[in-house]
């Protein structure tokens, strides 16, 4: 762990001071923005319902991804959303309002964690539905190259999405139709409880997950999720790609999600609050869960910038404070916010 | 001999005594038997209990496949939305094979799914689809409402030489309840009246039944005697035992967690319409859930969902009509 010389040196060494601050600036934010939904379970317990899934451990992965991105180019995650818009400048409060069902919720309280939607900013919707979002985020790219307008998409989707029909069937059109898109498997090691060896043929068979890119005669590579500028480099390269009209690329992108799956479901008044991970809970494996919090790419990227003197210890905590405080102020906001008017349900039906 | 369980367990009771009885019957899903630790796992052993992918059009698919080769899958879904991913092998195929192949095949299987989680679940994962599935002939649809009919219908849906889309509701899943041992089958297309009742017939599935029998208590309070019946299966649905009941009350509120127009209310307000107009001496009231999508927010999706109080206003309003009628 904490292997600097691993960090990505390639594309990702033309990243000046500020970039790289931004990049943990955001990765930062988001895992303060995560531990605080988690603690909502505890401090507010029954405040956010149904299924909530956290990107602890997918930091370095998103913002890496992100760094690569030009403004107007689309970001397609899925029910896993919260890291994405807080990087593209959506206000975190809305957003906590927006998990606590209030009126002054991003999306004002109609959809919670698992439905965030920040169109304004690049950001049209998600999808609870595993492997359907990969179909809209090539639909977003067929916008692109229909009105030539040169943005791409940024799609995100999970190992456990790869075995969708949705993945294959958009995979192959894409690459037909040579549409400007960077598909990013985050393989997780988890599709939900499931051990990804227990589901999946490449990696039952030892092989990455990236091979299935090989069926559809396009790039495919697997890069080390945990490092930010690694993740930078190959999807900078595959960004090009889009960018450039040769249409999309595989990226399988490899971490580990550091808190369980969800929220346990419980059935209500049953309170519910996270649970231990997959690796404890389901399997017994310690040895796994304790190696993966070692790879946490937060301080890892964190040392690295302090080696490399981008960074000083005290500028990484007034950083660090900065997005606890901002996140605290998000709590206080969706706290404050009134729920919705019931009468409100039967509004957004139709256009 | 019966023994107090829970609706998800008599569920698993079911599966486990149908998988020891006959060795065809076999059981698969996402997210189950992922260690060696699972009891269906350790009991069955791999070959018959299996880890699935998140596929489900291959899931369904191919529970097609093996009933038609002689297999009875049951096919474990969770959550009932997720089958949508794979409509076409559930309506245009597992229903069909047999009427096309002139009655040659047989296509026994069961899907399994929870339904109407009606706790925050958002817009994808709570709504109820049935309606789409119970007017496809060829398939049958189970919505038990207690413990006892949790098993009596899973036996029944793993015994059926035909596909049957065996929905749980979430919201009973820890309900308690006696629930016979051993064999205990409950016969499709046969209602249940889970209370008798002279003034008002209600009609009501899964997780509305239980609404409904707290909205009657409530309603004895004014006088009113409303009779609360289950249809258990909404295909075979028991038109028969419904129109007695309209018979004997005169009065028909349908309650349906549904929105208005894909609700099985819709259809049982036609039937009775049809078969027992001359019985009715108020007009038919469907408490559904609104026309939109479930909503996030608690305040939003308690305005949308039917509830007691809606049910017993509902009530309210056709015995008065009945009143009114007479007077
Ligand atoms: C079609 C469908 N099947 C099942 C589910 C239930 N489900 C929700 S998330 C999930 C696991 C997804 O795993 P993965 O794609 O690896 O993404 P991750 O959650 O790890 O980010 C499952 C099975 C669903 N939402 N949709
Ligand atoms: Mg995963």
């Amino acid at each position: 762990m904490n292997d600097h010389k691993s960090l990505g040196k390639n594309l990702a060494r033309n990243l000046g001071k500020d970039r790289l601050i931004w990049i943990y600036t955001q990765m930062i934010r988001i895992r303060e923005f995560e531990e605080h939904v988690k603690r909502t379970f505890l401090e507010h317990p029954g405040a956010m319902r149904g299924h909530t899934h956290l990107a602890d451990g997918a930091e370095a992965s998103i913002v890496g991804t992100l760094a690569t991105r030009n403004a107007t180019d689309f970001v397609m995650p899925t029910y896993r959303c919260h890291a994405h818009p807080l990087v593209l400048g959506t206000s975190a409060k809305k957003m906590m309002a927006e998990l606590y069902g209030r009126k002054d919720g991003l999306c004002k309280g109609f959809g919670g964690s698992m439905h965030l939607a920040d169109p304004d900013r690049y950001f049209p919707g998600t999808s609870g539905i595993v492997g359907q979002s990969i179909a809209h985020a090539a639909g977003a790219a067929l916008t692109a190259q229909v009105k030539n307008t040169g943005q791409i998409v940024y799609c995100f989707f999970g190992d456990g999405a790869s075995k969708q029909g949705a993945f294959f069937e958009t995979l192959n059109l894409a690459a037909l139709w040579k549409l400007p898109v960077v598909f990013i498997l985050e393989n997780n090691e988890y599709q939900a409880y499931t051990h990804v060896a227990l589901e999946d043929a490449n990696a039952q068979a030892g092989d990455p997950l990236s091979q299935k890119a090989a069926a559809f005669s396009i790039p495919g590579v697997t890069v080390d999720g945990n490092d930010p500028l690694l993740v930078y480099d190959e999807v900078a390269k595959a960004a090009e790609r889009a960018r450039t009209g040769l249409g999309p690329s595989l990226i399988e992108s490899k971490f580990y999600r550091l808190s369980a799956h969800g929220n346990a479901i419980t059935i209500p008044p049953a309170p519910t609050q996270f649970p231990e991970h997959e690796a404890i809970g389901v399997y017994g494996n310690k040895a796994e869960y304790r190696a993966a919090k070692d790879r946490d790419p937060i301080p890892r990227f964190a040392a690295h910038l302090e080696s490399e003197k981008i960074l000083t210890q005290s500028e990484r905590q007034a950083l660090d404070d900065k997005a606890r405080v901002e996140m605290d102020d998000a709590v206080a906001f969706a706290l404050a916010s009134p729920l919705p008017e019931p009468e409100e349900a039967i509004k957004y039906v139709y256009a | 001999m019966s023994r107090e369980m829970m609706y998800g367990e008599a569920m698993a009771v079911s599966i486990t005594e149908e998988m020891q009885r006959d060795a065809n019957v076999i059981f698969y899903g996402q997210n189950m038997a992922m260690t060696e630790r699972d009891p269906m796992l350790k009991m069955f052993g791999r070959n018959r209990v299996r880890i699935a992918p998140i596929s489900e059009t291959a899931e369904i698919g191919i529970a097609v496949g093996a009933a038609i080769t002689g297999l009875r899958p049951i096919v474990e879904l969770w959550m009932s939305e997720f089958m949508l991913v794979a409509m076409d092998q559930i309506i245009n195929e597992a229903p069909r094979l047999r009427y096309m192949s002139g009655g040659q095949v047989k296509v026994p299987l069961v899907l399994k799914a929870g339904y109407g989680f009606a706790a925050g679940w958002a817009g994808q994962h709570s709504n109820c689809i049935y309606h789409t599935m119970m007017g496809i002939p060829g398939l049958k649809v189970a919505l038990p409402s207690t413990p006892a009919d949790a098993k009596g219908l899973m036996t029944a849906a793993i015994r059926d030489d035909n596909p049957v889309v065996y929905l749980h509701h979430y919201m009973l899943t820890l309900d308690t309840g006696d629930v016979p041992e051993g064999e205990y089958i409950v016969p499709f297309g046969v209602a249940d009246i889970k209370r008798a009742g002279n003034d008002v017939t209600i009609v009501a599935t899964g997780w509305m039944v239980k609404k409904s029998l707290a909205a009657a208590e409530q309603l004895t309070r004014e006088g009113i005697s409303a009779e609360v019946i289950d249809p258990r299966t909404l295909a075979p649905l028991d038109v028969e035992t419904i129109v007695k009941s309209v018979k004997k009350t005169g009065r028909l509120v349908l309650v349906d967690q549904a929105p208005r127009q894909s609700s099985a209310a819709a259809v049982i307000a036609a039937e009775v319409a049809e078969k027992g107009f001359e019985h009715l001496s108020a007009p038919i009231v469907m408490v559904t859930a609104l026309d939109a999508s479930v909503p996030y927010s608690e305040p939003l999706e308690s305005y949308l969902l039917p509830n007691e109080d809606k049910i017993s206003d509902a009530v309210r309003s056709v015995v008065g009509e009945h009143a009114r009628m007479r007077a």
